[in-house]
């Protein structure tokens, strides 16, 4: 379409750890229908979870929300979440490959896994998110991302359910945003309305 | 694009060949995300500066090049991954491969083994044993030998226990295996009727008249244009009727093989060649 300029972003990725669901559902649920980029998650969660986590959230958003398939081409204005027991990775042609390689600091999905993946591929054009969790999972992702010239936004401790995860990456990264659960959803939009002017 | 992170694409890109052309390990068409994390992986842990450094350490020093090949070749496993898996074979497969007087299964890329022995033992509770032959390929010779071995770290039979019963297991998961200090030694009577070998699903060819091929998590790693190949050789390596067996996340569905099969377990990812035995 003439007039849409091109978006400063292509991609949000997402990391959770305990308290992730409630979390997700927060931010998931104020996305617009015509949310322009790709939401790409990563919760840690049981390997041998079904799809629960799935459907709860689809049922919360407007935007559809589904389970990583292996090689599934990257679309705009859906939310995939990482299978449990799998790491997620994305391809430089925006696809996404699975991996059983070992869990990354106890954790496989592994936030970091993503996160490193997803920079290499967008670079600049990546928005990474740190939610609330209680372990350092994200901290190398985040810095990646920032290496890459990202965008790097972490949840506000106080607002999280388990604040090790996000004051970790605090810590180690001095993100460009940090925000309060309830604005995320917010920001992401803006950043997404910014994009078609 | 980054500067860095386009050179290193083209290092990585370089290094696939010359593993090739040097060692003939093929990876040129295997998923790039995942191998390039392994390579970044190896060069953090080593006191190489650069992928170009890397590519012409593994050109001149085959003991490093076959650290990496053990990096490339993911090879983490478990026994009864997935129990539904195992307990659907029991359930959907083994009935009908009961109606034959020989079996055949090929575990293809079985890693270090626990794929296989877990597959052993259901198949001596389905009494099966003594009429099938497991053969056991994987491409890389080192996880094969410890296959062979069949000893496995005791800290993991808890879950390895846990997995067995949810896959419908039938006896004491410690009938299987004596323990020794830190390992488990499964027992020898198990790897009676298994051939491990050698095969490269890349460069090797077809692997004749099997009843049952369980392939899982090895295709992920690989692009579109090889896991069709794959599928390719897999269909031309069963007999009519035989089954064909996926990781959890991989499928057979939209791929140029899909009409050579039948569903029988979506979920499960078993399928089945579609004809009559002869
Ligand atoms: C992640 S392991 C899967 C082990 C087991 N099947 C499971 O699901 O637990 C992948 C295995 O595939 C093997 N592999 C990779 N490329 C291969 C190839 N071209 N031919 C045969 N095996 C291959 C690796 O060496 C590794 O042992």
């Amino acid at each position: 379409m003439e007039g849409v300029v091109k978006s400063k972003y292509r991609a949000v990725v997402i990391g959770a750890s305990s308290g992730g669901l409630k979390a997700l559902k927060t931010i998931l649920s104020v996305l617009p229908g015509d949310f322009a980029l790709p939401v790409i998650i990563v919760v840690h969660r049981h390997p041998n979870a079904d799809g629960y986590m799935e459907e709860s959230l689809d049922h919360k958003c407007t935007l559809s929300v589904k389970q990583v398939d292996e090689k599934e081409k990257i679309q705009n204005g859906v939310v995939y979440i990482g299978p449990p027991n799998y790491h997620v990775l994305i391809e430089d042609t925006r696809i996404f490959s699975l991996s059983v390689e070992e869990a990354v600091n106890y954790a496989r999905p592994s936030i970091d896994v993503l996160f490193e993946s997803a920079a290499d591929v967008y670079g600049p054009e990546l928005v990474g998110v740190v939610l609330t969790g209680n372990n350092d999972d994200g901290v190398r992702g985040l810095q990646r991302i920032k290496r890459r010239g990202g965008l790097t936004v972490v949840q506000t401790p106080e607002t999280a359910e388990a604040e090790s995860m996000p004051k970790a990456a605090i810590a180690a990264v001095d993100p460009d945003h940090v925000l309060p659960l309830k604005e995320i959803g917010p920001f992401l939009n803006g950043l997404s309305i910014f994009n078609i002017q | 694009m980054d500067n860095n992170l386009e050179n290193e694409k083209i290092e990585i890109d370089l290094l696939i060949q010359a593993i090739f052309r040097k060692y003939g390990y093929d990876f040129r068409n295997y998923a790039k995300a995942s191998l390039s994390r392994r390579v970044q992986q190896r060069l953090s842990r080593s006191n190489l500066k650069t992928i170009s450094e890397m590519q012409h350490k593994l050109l001149y020093d085959q003991s490093f090049f076959e650290t990496l090949l053990l990096d490339l070749t993911i090879n983490v496993t478990e026994m009864f991954r997935d129990p539904y898996f195992f307990k659907a074979i029991r359930t959907s497969v083994i009935p009908e491969l009961k109606r034959q007087p020989f079996i055949k299964v090929w575990h293809a890329g079985c890693s270090s083994g626990e794929e296989v022995y877990s597959m052993a033992i259901l198949l001596k509770e389905e009494g099966v044993a003594q009429t099938a032959r497991i053969y056991a390929t994987d491409t890389n010779e080192a996880v094969l030998q410890e296959a062979e071995k069949g000893i496995v770290s005791i800290g993991k039979m808890q879950q390895y226990s846990r997995n067995y019963m949810d896959a419908g297991g039938m006896s004491s998961f410690s009938d299987y295996y004596t323990a020794r200090y830190e390992s488990a030694l499964l027992n020898k009577t198990l790897r009676k009727n298994v051939v491990f070998s050698c095969h490269n699903l890349v460069t090797d060819g077809v692997f004749g008249e099997m009843d049952l091929i369980i392939c899982r998590n090895v295709l992920i790693y690989f692009n579109d244009e090889l896991q069709n190949h794959v599928f390719g050789l897999f269909r031309d390596s069963l007999c009519p009727g035989g089954f064909l067996c996926l990781g959890s996340k991989e499928s057979l569905m939209f791929t140029q093989c899909s009409d050579d099969f039948e569903i029988v377990a979506e979920r499960e990812k078993i399928y089945r060649k579609k004809g009559k035995r002869g």
